[in-house]
């Protein structure tokens, strides 16, 4: 057992850690993710220069990472930093282009990015439920619904109905309409609107493809979590050492200290949840640790966002101090890839199938 | 014990529904609903039309103008407000510093300052929190110095609600060092264009506008602006959280949120199905409809209390806390029902570019993180704990 990180995602950490610490520090991210085009485009090249995007990829397709735990470290950090680029439609890309058998590395060199296009307007978090369809001459109708980082993609890769089965369509920005807005908690989305567009088959009978791009996804925004998490923690803590109210820290009073443990406790729960699901994502059961992984993260987020806003009182409310920003990326993931009930639905169908077995036997 | 209103209850009643039907203002309800903004024009039409009915002042005694109602009445027309998406009426002028004046203020101040509250000439906004004073508000350091017949007063307000659309404030100052920390404040009235008043909007965490800090620097005030006594300030604090307390648990707010998540969840589809018929969804649901069905009913018990003792006590805090924990709770629902239509920032869709799912949802996010600071306004729900441990736990 060793829950070290190897030298090699040692070296990377450090690397990314310093460069967002010098170069993308968490005031100019508050800066440019509010308006369009909610990122920083040169960053982003710069990330990509960095051999960050290589680093999320397999070897398979020309990068050197991709494992659950490459996708945790990276997300870890990207957290701490609140980090708005829109790296998780790129791991999710990668993998799905991967199954495809294309080549990526323009994607993983940052010069074409791609925007995976799932949820609908009916079909928040469920793969079962896209509406989404397309004809046998590969031509799409439909709506896909708060597409992360559709607001830079070139392409969209997107989950479509031919009959009963669910594949996955390439379809050129241009060919669709595609309505741009900046997100709550910063970054940047689109609503993609298909009628009749053409589109290009990539895979035929998606679903295990865009089940493993949705459980990397998942993992790296829990992992996304956890750096917030740890940071917001950090912020909360930090200030009831320093502010002073009836002549004492607040931190003096057993009431507050108390709430900062539990914080401290669901955050070490949140962190060890999603180490579990990195380590399952090739595996057989990878769906079930995502699934427990999620639910517990949006559990977790919210509480140490909430709380991390009421021990810091009025501050906390207010744009110019960050934890503000924090709380709500933390609070917004929960909408992203399934949220805490849809998650646990999983679960608990999972139980009711243990006990059929069960009663088989 | 009866549950029920008197018939008297019930005739004033429909006699406020009657009124809230014909004069409520579509385009005001249809914002407050949405949960955005209100414009100044919109506040202060509403203003007029309650002032016009003589339901304005609903603190006030007859004497100064008010309908004097009791305080279930006074509950029904709040709870008939939010029925009807009525904009809530600030309390600053016409529930804090009306009852102040009415108790503290001389003939002269009475009379040249609470018809102009009345009539809308004057806007006032609170300065009581500063920067190093907030659950300590004791603590306060802004200074007013005697100078001749002047107050001479330098530091900094904070959490100014609507400071923006006002021309007046009234503050706390320190006018002593000596003695406790309390014995040494004053409660003084400053008109906004003195010079030296520097008002400076704060952001908050979901973009909106609505407080604001107060820098002042040496701003000179007359002597004759002085509430009550010098450094007995704190007594009229003191009376004025009294005041604050009716109505604390926001229980005609959290009604409102219910029935709106209840119209999403029926609306919202999950696959083929509708929310509502996710069982986690529903249990959440149903688990703070319960909480909200009790809470109407402590409500009403500790009003009844309140009725009988004359004033409200101690215990109201629960409902502070409780209240406001139901309300978040259900502004969560909202935002969760929405799912990722919940992402996009508010102003990027309010403009109709986008038809963006079930109508009126645009705001939900906002609102719920807007909604974090009830529980940290108005003596921040661990103060009312400290308040209860105080006061009821004989420990």
């Amino acid at each position: 057992m060793d829950f070290n990180l190897t030298e090699d995602r040692r070296m990377v950490l450090d690397t990314l850690s310093r460069y967002l610490q010098d170069q993308y520090p968490v005031e100019h991210r508050i800066k440019v993710a509010y308006d369009a085009p909610f990122h920083d485009p040169s960053e982003w090249s710069e990330l990509a220069n960095l051999g960050l995007f290589s680093a999320l990829a397999d070897e398979s397709v020309g990068g050197f990472g991709g494992t659950g735990f490459d996708i945790a470290v990276i997300f870890e950090a990207l957290g701490k930093a609140l980090n708005c680029e829109p790296v998780l439609p790129l791991v999710m890309a990668s993998r799905l282009l991967g199954f495809a058998g294309r080549d990526q590395h323009a994607l993983l060199e940052g010069v074409e990015n791609y925007a995976v296009a799932i949820s609908e307007p009916d079909a928040p978090y469920e793969l079962s439920h896209i509406n989404c369809t397309a004809t046998s001459e590969h031509r799409l109708s439909g709506r896909k619904s708060a597409v992360y980082g559709g607001q830079i993609a070139k392409t969209f890769l997107v989950a479509a109905k031919a009959g009963n089965i669910l594949n996955l369509y390439q379809v050129d920005a241009h060919q669709a309409e595609v309505i741009s807005y900046g997100l709550i908690d910063g970054g940047g989305a689109a609503e993609v609107l298909l009628d009749d567009t053409p589109a290009e088959l990539l895979i035929e009978n998606a679903v295990h493809a865009l089940s493993d791009a949705v459980n990397a996804g998942i993992v790296a925004l829990c992992s996304e979590a956890v750096g917030l998490m740890t940071v917001s923690y950090d912020m909360t803590v930090d200030y009831l050492r320093q502010r002073k109210q009836f002549g004492r820290p607040i931190g003096s009073f057993q009431a507050l200290q108390h709430r900062a443990v539990d914080m401290l406790t669901e955050i070490e729960q949140a962190r060890s949840i999603t180490i579990k699901a990195a380590a399952e994502l090739d595996g057989a059961q990878a769906s079930r640790y995502a699934s427990m992984a999620k639910n517990l993260i949006g559990r977790a987020s919210r509480l140490v966002a909430e709380e991390a806003i009421q021990l810091h009182g009025g501050i906390a409310m207010t744009w110019e101090y960050p934890v503000s920003h924090f709380a709500k990326r933390l609070v917004m993931l929960d909408h992203q890839l399934g949220d805490t009930d849809y998650h646990l639905s999983k679960i608990i169908d999972g139980l009711a199938s243990d006990l059929s077995n069960h009663n088989a036997a | 014990m009866d549950l029920n209103f008197t018939d008297q209850e019930r005739a004033f009643q429909s006699e406020v529904q009657t009124f809230l039907a014909d004069n409520l203002p579509d385009d005001i309800a249809a914002k407050v609903r949405l949960g955005d903004g209100l414009t100044k024009d919109m506040m202060d039409l509403w203003h007029s039309i309650l002032n016009a009915k003589g339901w304005l002042a609903t603190t006030w005694t007859k004497a100064f103008g008010g309908p004097g109602w009791t305080p279930v009445q006074k509950h029904i027309f709040e709870e008939e407000c939010c029925r009807a998406y009525a904009p809530r009426i600030l309390p600053f002028g016409l529930n804090m510093l009306g009852p102040v004046l009415q108790k503290f203020g001389t003939a002269e101040q009475q009379e040249s300052i609470l018809p102009r509250i009345l009539s809308g000439e004057d806007w006032w906004c609170q300065g009581y929190s500063e920067p190093g004073a907030g659950s300590d508000l004791a603590s306060l350091k802004t200074r007013a110095i005697r100078e001749g017949d002047e107050y001479i007063i330098n530091g900094q307000k904070t959490w100014t609600t609507l400071g923006q659309h006002s021309n007046k404030i009234f503050c706390l100052v320190r006018t002593s060092s000596e003695g406790k920390p309390q014995e040494g404040i004053s409660f003084v009235l400053v008109d906004l264009d003195t010079p030296g008043i520097d008002m400076r909007p704060i952001r908050l965490i979901e973009g909106g506008h609505e407080v604001n800090e107060v820098f002042f620097t040496d701003v000179r005030v007359p002597i004759s602006n002085l509430v009550g006594e010098e450094n007995k300030g704190w007594t009229i604090a003191k009376f004025l959280l009294s005041h604050e307390r009716t109505g604390i648990a926001g229980v005609g707010f959290s009604m409102q949120a219910l029935e709106e998540v209840k119209s999403l969840a029926h609306t919202i589809r999950r696959g083929a199905k509708r929310l509502i018929d996710d069982p986690l969804f529903a249990a959440r649901l149903a688990k703070v409809e319960i909480d909200l069905e009790a809470m109407k009913i402590t409500n009403l018990r500790m009003l009844f209390q309140a009725q009988k003792q004359g004033a409200p006590g101690p215990e109201t805090s629960m409902l502070k806390i409780k209240g406001t924990v139901i309300n978040q709770e259900l502004r969560d629902l909202a935002r969760r029902a929405l799912g990722p239509l919940a992402a996009p920032f508010p102003g990027h869709v309010s403009d109709g570019n986008i038809l963006f799912g079930p109508a009126d949802t645009a705001f939900n996010a906002a609102r719920y993180f807007n909604n974090r600071k009830t529980s940290i306004f108005g003596g921040s729900n661990e103060i009312q704990r400290n308040i209860l441990t105080k006061t009821m736990l004989e420990l």
